[in-house]
């Protein structure tokens, strides 16, 4: 299935693939750190079991960043 | 509309050379009141920068006094003034670098029962906090009082920032939706930070409440802007409002509540 995961074109072997399967696949260390953009929209926490990826999909992590002073 | 003096001419001269400002958005500039929450890492360039460009009327808001650890990256600060409130430390630089401005100082934390009232006589909010709870707060505010602001956020070498029109562009819970659990996180206290890096963010924040104030180019609406300085890679990430947005959605909050301490505040477990 290729997907595009942060702008880069990705091809993975899985063919259903959850969104909290890519955070891992993606090595993404702490899955509370990030928000998930499906396409337009985004995916909520308690939704990423149950949501799947489909073909061509764009999908940004986007990291939490709390600091400033 | 002001005369400028002959000192301000040559003062204001870069702007006022530039075609997107003029005289007319030098004008503007110095009209705009803007407020700044937080005088640390972000609070400082942004201060500095506000200052320099003649901003009106700058309010700055932190309770702490300033500490050594700050120094590192609160770039205002002094070593001279470890122990001194930092929004009376930053008040003297700003108005060492240009007596022309106003600079009005809250020195207070702000909650939910304070801050609508600090916001208000304000055009533009800047966030420089350095914790969820703070950011979400500072969110909810604007978009209560519907106060375009700019957000920002730093962590090790990373930075991010989104502007915001409430209820029209993407707000920050639009896209964050609630703080992360309290305690699994890294953020800013546990993590450490670049200093530099928080004046690559604060800058261009700064940059972004200029735009908004003189109208010239873009600002960062339904976009958020990302950058790496181990690799120098700059990612702007496109948004949309969520209609469902738990804070700018239609059933969105109609008052403000304070947010649970974020784990900047608590020690990380393990
Ligand atoms: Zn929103």
């Amino acid at each position: 299935m290729k997907l595009i995961v942060n702008g880069d074109d990705k091809t993975f072997a899985e063919e259903k693939l959850s969104v909290a399967a890519l955070l891992k696949l993606q090595s993404v260390e702490y899955a509370d750190m990030v928000s998930v953009q499906l396409n337009e929209g985004f995916v909520r926490r308690p939704d990423y079991d149950a949501t799947f990826l489909k073909e061509g999909d764009t999908v940004n992590f986007l990291y939490f960043m709390g600091g400033g002073r | 509309m002001r005369d400028f003096n002959e000192e301000e001419l040559e003062r204001y001269s870069r702007h006022i050379l530039l075609q997107d400002v003029g005289i007319e958005g030098q004008e503007k500039i110095c009209a705009a009141k803007v407020l700044v929450i937080g005088a640390g890492g972000l609070g400082s360039p942004i201060a500095y920068y506000l200052a320099a460009a003649g901003v009106g009327t700058i309010g700055i808001a932190d309770g702490d006094v300033v500490d050594v650890s700050n120094l590192q990256r609160q770039i205002i600060h002094t070593t001279a003034e470890v122990g001194a409130p930092k929004v009376e430390s930053a008040k003297r630089k700003m108005l060492a670098i240009n007596p022309g401005v106003t600079v009005d100082t809250y020195r207070m934390m702000l909650d939910a029962s304070n801050i609508l009232e600090v916001v208000a006589p304000y055009d533009f909010v800047i966030d420089g906090t350095d914790n969820f709870a703070a950011k979400f707060l500072v969110n909810d505010a604007c978009v209560l009082a519907g106060k375009p602001f700019s957000h920002g956020g730093i962590l090790r070498f990373t930075g991010q920032t989104m502007t915001v029109r409430p209820r029209e562009s993407a707000c920050y819970a639009c896209v964050f939706d609630r703080p992360p659990p309290a305690g699994v996180v890294p953020t800013c206290a546990s993590a450490g930070v670049l200093g530099a890096v928080a004046g690559m963010l604060g800058a261009i924040q700064a940059a972004e409440a200029l735009k908004f104030i003189t109208g010239a180019g873009e600002p960062l609406y339904d976009a958020l802007l990302s950058f790496d300085a181990r690799t120098m890679d700059f990612r702007k990430t496109r948004l949309a409002r969520a209609p469902g947005c738990r804070v700018c959605g239609d059933a969105g909050i109609v008052s403000l509540q304070d947010y649970e301490p974020a784990a900047c505040d608590l020690k990380p477990a393990g």
